[in-house]
């Protein structure tokens, strides 16, 4: 199915009478658990920016526009998105074009999350069909909405179980004139992330901090005075560590945000969600269990990715540690990708995708 | 104002209830003695008052969870209360409810510098999150102007804002957890210091749910770093559409200041004559907000003055001392006691783009002539989150009722340009009936469907947020 507009799209989901599975781009198709549906519903045929306002910082697109078209209109205006979406075509070897409709189901965000918010965080606006073929919004198109329940927020990460989104509105943020990473080399990981949370705990305003290869990396963002300001405020901070600066180094900075670093790896990826200081204490009790890694940190080091032998299920030494850890990519032991809920979340969960597809024809089961 | 009917099964057992509710907590905690119950009698939308059946005070999450199971089991219905601050009558209670009151739970339970979080139960104010930790130099950004009174639990009932939000986000962009009672008792934990919970983004629907979906008592917040400094700039212009452009151009030269507020001329007036905070004589007056070091500020000033002078200002004064920014933030903050001192006044809180400004105000003011009214605006102009201050006489029969209908007419144009009823204070019961004019039945149902999950017997909170005919089959049912 390719439906070109919301109209088609509802006929569809009606007249359907079997279970769906919802693409995009086709570039994160094996993000979550296996989904059983043999006829596939594409929202590829739903392009265009309907509204591109640079004076209210505010974009509305159609859900099929490819990821890089978005970027482009926005490039052109001096405006970004401000969660800086990662791309997973290299992690998960794929070809496609990620759309944005793609990014807001998955809840895809970059580096800036740590300053700027999650995609969930910039979504201020959405327009959908649910599982019944009703097509109906939430939100709108003004950053400051309060108006009723904010379902806005629950589409964004709900992997198209809830419905499928057709136009989405966002807050949008004027471009940096410069960015400038400050480099402190030669880390291990406990001090590297010490580090990152230190400069989190500045008042530098930082926009990306990640942690890889002994290397740990803080970028700072704005006018050219202020930066250079803040560059200074932190090399100050850290003077007993060895440190180079970089202008401008957008290309390390999508390395690490699409975890490049990983992607030529053998066995499985995981993606943890932590507090950052409880992730070097998680990769430590790894290397102390003798389990052969690799850790990239963002995010402060609340975001790890971690390239780990196949026949291991994360989830087993997870324990103590809050957070949660999907399986990205391999077999990781049989676990299933997503993180299983306690029994009460899943149960509201479970009575949620009940009332919005309520025949469970949606990507059924790629949430658990 | 529309409520349902009491439900005299609910009330004919009322010393039942009491005599259970007893057994669960402490006899200081519940309250039914009508002259004490009063006080609960509305919140601060003093227009809509009606005495509870009952008000507790629990202590912890576990007294909540015995609380609820009862009334859950009982069939009472409760409102969840705050610390009474609603604009928007987001607490008035029901003459059958039982009012959860959170004040006693005020507590710091935990502050995390490292990993930038505190978690407070959910009846502390707002300030003093900030006053927990600003020795340390942090403080929590989002910032109502209630904040010395409001309690965290109305702040993610109504996901409020504040004037600093252009740049921190609102409630729900600085809440990473919550732990929350169900109406059958059950806890549940959701989030924590990790971001981005696992599953569905729930946290994201509690927050902003007006107390319907349960009854939130921790929380774990986003701290930050203070920054170095800050420092406005007000910038006064001689007609309301030139100011608005000014905020514009200021948006779009890639600057993000962390406030832009605007007033217009009777709100100059006005909290000039009661604040005398030293404002110009204009038809409207901006005031940007911008923080860092000292070099960041002169050059994020630098850039918005230099784009302030192509508008022609009657006035522009960068503030030079702590003593200068107090003053010129003074004026904006003494704005609705101000307005108070010379009127009654109903404050609406329609969220509109930010290109729509001058058109919007020029039919705000339009419609005031039409409907014989003073209007006031002062809001936050960055956002587009507006909040037009409508003056009337209470002692004048039918002036409430022509004030009333004045608002409604503003908000619906707020929905027309493609805005929203209500930016940061919450439908409540005030634009409970308005949802039809921005939501279609479909988009209302959806809604309902969210709570029937979380709250099946609809006993939380039931006669807000929705108009009551769309609710009614759902509160009949229970």
């Amino acid at each position: 199915m390719n439906p070109i507009n919301e109209a088609e799209l509802s006929e569809a989901i009606k007249s359907a009478n079997e279970p769906l599975r919802i693409v995009g781009g086709g570039t994160r198709q094996t993000l979550g658990n296996a989904v059983n549906a043999s006829t596939t519903l594409s929202t590829a045929g739903m392009t265009g920016i309907t509204l591109l306002e640079p004076a209210a910082l505010t974009l509305v697109v159609r859900a099929g526009t490819p990821l890089v078209d978005v970027q482009a209109a926005l490039d052109a205006e001096n405006l970004q998105l401000p969660f800086e979406p990662m791309t997973h075509n290299t992690l998960l070897n794929t070809s496609g074009r990620s759309t944005i409709g793609g990014v807001v189901a998955c809840n895809i965000s970059g580096s800036r999350r740590i300053q700027a918010g999650a995609c969930r965080d910039s979504l201020i606006g959405v327009r959908m069909v649910d599982g019944a073929g009703n097509i109906l919004k939430n939100g709108g198109r003004v950053m400051k909405n309060v108006t009723g329940y904010d379902l806005v927020k629950l589409m964004a990460g709900s992997f198209g179980t809830l419905g499928v989104m057709t136009e989405l509105s966002f807050k949008l943020l004027p471009k940096p004139a410069t960015q400038a990473t400050v480099n402190l080399h030669g880390l291990n990981d406990a001090d590297g992330i010490n580090v990152l949370c230190r400069a989190l705990g500045s008042p530098n305003d930082v926009t990306g901090v990640a942690f890889a290869n002994g290397n740990a990396m803080i970028r700072i963002e704005g006018l050219l005075k202020s930066v250079d300001y803040r560059v200074g405020a932190l090399k100050s901070l850290f003077a007993v560590h060895d440190i180079t600066v970089d202008l401008n180094d957008t290309a390390t900075w999508a390395s690490i945000g699409n975890v490049e670093h990983l992607a030529p790896d053998d066995g499985a990826i995981w993606r943890v969600s932590v507090k950052p200081t409880d992730g070097p204490k998680l990769v430590q009790n790894l290397r102390d269990a003798h389990v052969t890694l690799n850790a990239v940190y963002d995010w402060g080091g609340g975001l790890i990715y971690l390239s780990l032998p196949d026949d291991l299920n994360l989830r087993d030494h997870m324990g103590g540690f809050g957070g949660h850890a999907t399986l990205i990519r391999g077999n990781g032991g049989g676990a299933p990708k997503m993180q299983p809920q306690n029994k009460l979340v899943a149960g509201i969960e479970q009575g949620l995708r009940a009332k919005f597809d309520p025949r469970g024809i949606l990507n059924t089961g790629i949430m658990g | 104002m529309q409520m349902p009917t009491p439900s005299a099964t609910v009330l004919n057992k009322k010393s039942h209830i009491i005599s259970r509710l007893l057994d669960v907590l402490p006899a200081a905690s519940v309250i039914s003695d009508p002259i004490q119950t009063r006080a609960y009698e509305c919140d601060a939308l003093t227009a809509y008052r009606c005495v509870p059946m009952l008000a507790v005070l629990p202590a912890n999450t576990e007294q909540v969870s015995e609380v609820l199971k009862i009334c859950f089991e009982e069939g009472v219905p409760v409102v969840p209360r705050g610390a009474g601050t609603s604009l928007a009558g987001g607490a008035m209670p029901t003459a059958d409810c039982v009012i959860l009151g959170v004040a006693k739970m005020n507590n710091v339970l935990e502050t995390d510098y490292e990993n930038r979080l505190i978690r407070v139960q959910s009846g502390r104010t707002n300030l003093s999150v900030s006053g927990a930790v600003e020795e340390d130099g942090f403080f929590y950004a989002p910032d109502p102007s209630s904040q010395l009174a409001c309690a965290i639990a109305g702040n993610i009932g109504m996901n409020s804002g504040g004037a600093h939000c252009l740049k921190y986000g609102v409630t729900t962009n600085n809440l990473l957890g919550v732990t929350m009672v169900m109406m059958d008792g059950e806890v549940v934990e959701i989030g924590g210091g990790h971001l981005d919970a696992s599953g569905l983004d729930l946290l994201g629907v509690i927050c902003g749910s007006e107390g319907q979906l349960g009854v939130v008592t921790e929380a774990t917040l986003r701290i930050l770093h203070k920054p170095v400094a800050a420092r406005p700039v007000l910038i006064a212009f001689d007609e309301n559409e030139v100011a608005g452009a000014c905020v514009a151009d200021i948006i779009k030269a890639g600057v993000l200041p962390v406030a832009i507020e605007f007033m217009d001329r009777l709100c100059i007036e006005t909290s000039e004559n009661f604040a005398k905070a030293g404002y110009p004589d204009a038809e409207a007056l901006l005031i940007v907000e911008v923080e860092g070091s000292e070099v960041e500020i002169e050059e994020q000033l630098s850039k918005i003055i230099a784009i302030a002078k192509r508008h022609n200002p009657v006035e522009l004064r960068e503030s030079k001392s702590e003593e200068e920014s107090a003053k010129i933030w003074l004026g904006r903050k003494s704005a609705f006691g101000a307005i108070g001192q010379i009127s009654d006044y109903m404050c609406l809180d329609g969220t509109i783009p930010v290109s729509e400004l001058p058109y919007v105000l020029r039919r705000i003011g339009e419609i005031g002539r039409e409907y014989g009214l003073r209007v006031g605006n002062v809001f936050h102009a960055g956002d587009g989150n507006m909040h037009p201050l409508i003056l009337f006489d209470a002692n004048k029969p039918g002036d409430l009722e022509r004030c009333e209908e004045m608002g409604a007419e503003i908000l619906r144009l707020c929905v027309q340009v493609g805005g929203c009823l209500t930016g940061e204070h919450g439908v409540g019961i005030e634009k409970r009936d308005l949802m039809f004019d921005q939501y279609t039945s479909t988009d209302i149902d959806a809604q309902l469907n969210v709570k029937d999950v979380f709250d099946p017997k609809w006993l939380l909170n039931a006669a807000k947020v929705f108009p009551l005919s769309a609710t009614e089959t759902r509160r009949a049912a229970s």
